[in-house]
């Protein structure tokens, strides 16, 4: 239900899409005889909640209407390729020796334009491939990085130009989260004494997956990524969590990994492998969490969404039927999503606060 | 599966988006506003801390005050009661001054008609002698020759005038 093509004429506006959303291409004849085709709840989901080479934003009848992307792609066989996702033509053409293959660049054999079905795929090529293309989750965090920066430098500047000034509009909306990652996360998970060094790292992390939680709820460009519900995002930010605990680690939290004082070494055979595994089990469960929640929320609400148009498929009146209750439900799951949003944000945080805090507090026997 | 395998170019640009606002905000917002909500609270602790030493102070005051005012309530009693009992002590030392006068004068005038007493009793004691001389002369020139008698009687006369 998402193929179709995109005009030609928009290409290569690299630069232009940077700082433009309006770079919308338009498709104007479907280059396929559009067969009847059943709908697929799985794959509108699967569509939704992973990464994509252009930003689908709507169908008008049988032409869908998408930003294209840029896609950087290089390997050591054919050097640096650069050019707009519209030159595959949704997956339909072949580009510089590449094609779209499920939302994923495959290189093929033959180098010039062709149909992408006739291009026989290059495996050995493929495996080789370094794909930094900017996609649709990448466009999402550029976005979400541009608005955490206008907001909390904005907010910053009233701090400096009313110091001593009750806070307003801005500040307001975001003094009483700072002040609660800072006394109710930091302070209680790391001490009084040490919290101060990690507040950067908190807040950052914090207020990133808080605002991407929630422009993840938001259904029209520029939100509606699942960008934390990323395993490579969420995979960053558990790595940057790991790095920071092991290099910041004291010598108490390394004996009691090693070997945890006042235990009998039969034990210790045991115990050791067991916390060794732990200081990596615990980014991992960090990852996973925020992977699966976030991800499961879109999944449902897209789910109690796609019933409309399953039950539609059925009969027209069933889908009308079915919307009343999907609409409700879809409401619903939006509001407790708002809830999870919050709660992710703070359980990710305060659990990275948790570890440095153990990794870093002093011996008292 | 495809949703757990991490994608490496997402990875790279999160990485360094990640890395980039984790600069710019622990530089340009995280520093001034948490320093700018700290000194917020001390101003504010600060400002409670003045008001109730303040209200301590006042209270202080108060006191101080009222102690003040006791003070000087029992300072005035004292007085009056001093200056009253210097009145007393006046009019007292005035009566028993002129009482004393009073009898120093009495004593003065007792001791002189004392005096005058003792001066007309020794005068007419003379006066007396002197008449019994006479009264003794005039006999002794009448009775000379009766020699021993006489003089016998003179004694006794004597003796009886020397007692009065």
């Amino acid at each position: 239900m998402f193929e179709g093509i995109i005009k030609k004429n928009l290409k290569q506006c690299f630069f232009l899409l940077f700082f433009s959303s309006s770079a919308i291409a338009l498709a104007e004849e479907p280059s396929v005889p559009v067969s009847e085709k059943k709908f697929n709840a799985g794959e509108l989901i699967m569509h939704h909640i992973g990464d994509a080479h252009d930003w689908h934003i709507l169908d008008i009848g049988e032409h869908p209407v998408s930003l294209p992307l840029p896609v950087i792609i290089y390997s050591s066989e054919r050097g640096l390729d650069i050019f707009l996702s519209s030159s595959f033509h949704h997956g339909e053409k072949t580009y510089k020796g590449y094609k779209l293959e499920h939302n994923h660049i495959v290189a093929v054999n033959e180098t010039g334009e062709m149909e992408a079905a006739e291009a026989k795929t290059n495996e050995e090529l493929t495996a080789s491939l370094w794909d930094f293309s900017i996609t649709k989750n990448v466009f999402a965090l550029f976005f979400s990085i541009a608005l955490i920066l206008w907001i909390f430098l904005s907010a910053a500047k009233k701090y400096k130009t009313n110091p001593g000034e009750a806070p307003r509009g801005l500040q307001s909306a975001i003094e009483p989260l700072i002040v609660f990652v800072r006394d109710d996360i930091a302070k209680s998970a790391i001490g009084k004494h040490k919290y101060e060094k990690f507040m950067p790292f908190l807040l950052t992390v914090f207020f990133f997956i808080l605002i991407n939680n929630l422009l993840g709820l938001i259904p029209i460009i520029p939100g509606g990524a699942n960008l934390t519900g990323n395993i490579a995002v969420t995979l960053t930010l558990a790595i940057i969590t790991f790095l920071i605990t092991t290099f910041i680690g004291n010598k108490h939290y390394w004996r009691h990994v090693f070997a945890m004082p006042g235990v009998p070494m039969a034990v210790l055979i045991i115990l050791t492998p067991i916390e060794i595994l732990g200081v990596f089990l615990k980014p991992f469960v960090l990852m996973i969490r925020l992977f699966a929640n976030i991800t499961a929320g879109h999944i449902i609400a897209l789910s109690f969404f796609s019933l409309i148009f399953i039950f539609g498929e059925m009969h027209p009146a069933a889908g009308l039927g079915a919307s009343v209750l999907s609409i409700a439900f879809t409401v619903f799951m939006g509001l407790l999503e708002l809830l999870v949003a919050f709660l992710q944000a703070y359980v990710f945080t305060l659990l990275s606060a948790m570890y440095f805090g153990m990794a870093t507090e002093e011996a008292h026997h | 599966m495809e949703l757990v395998k991490p994608a490496i170019g997402l990875m790279f640009w999160m990485l360094v988006s990640f890395g980039i606002i984790l600069f710019i905000l622990k530089k340009f917002a995280w520093k001034p506003i948490l320093s700018a909500l700290k000194s917020r609270e001390e101003s504010i602790q600060k400002a409670l801390d003045d008001a109730s030493s303040a209200r301590l102070e006042m209270a202080n005051f108060k006191n101080e005050s009222e102690r003040i005012i006791n003070q000087a309530k029992i300072e005035r009693d004292n007085i009056i009661k001093e200056a009253r009992d210097a009145k007393d002590s006046i009019v007292s030392e005035a009566k028993t001054k002129a009482k004393e006068e009073a009898e120093k004068i009495m004593r003065a005038a007792r001791e002189s008609i004392n005096n005058e007493k003792m001066a007309a009793i020794t005068e007419l004691k003379n006066q007396v002698a002197g008449l019994s001389i006479t009264i003794a002369e005039k006999i002794i020139k009448e009775e000379l020759s009766s020699g021993e008698k006489h003089k016998t009687l003179i004694h006794t006369f004597l003796d009886e005038v020397k007692l009065n």
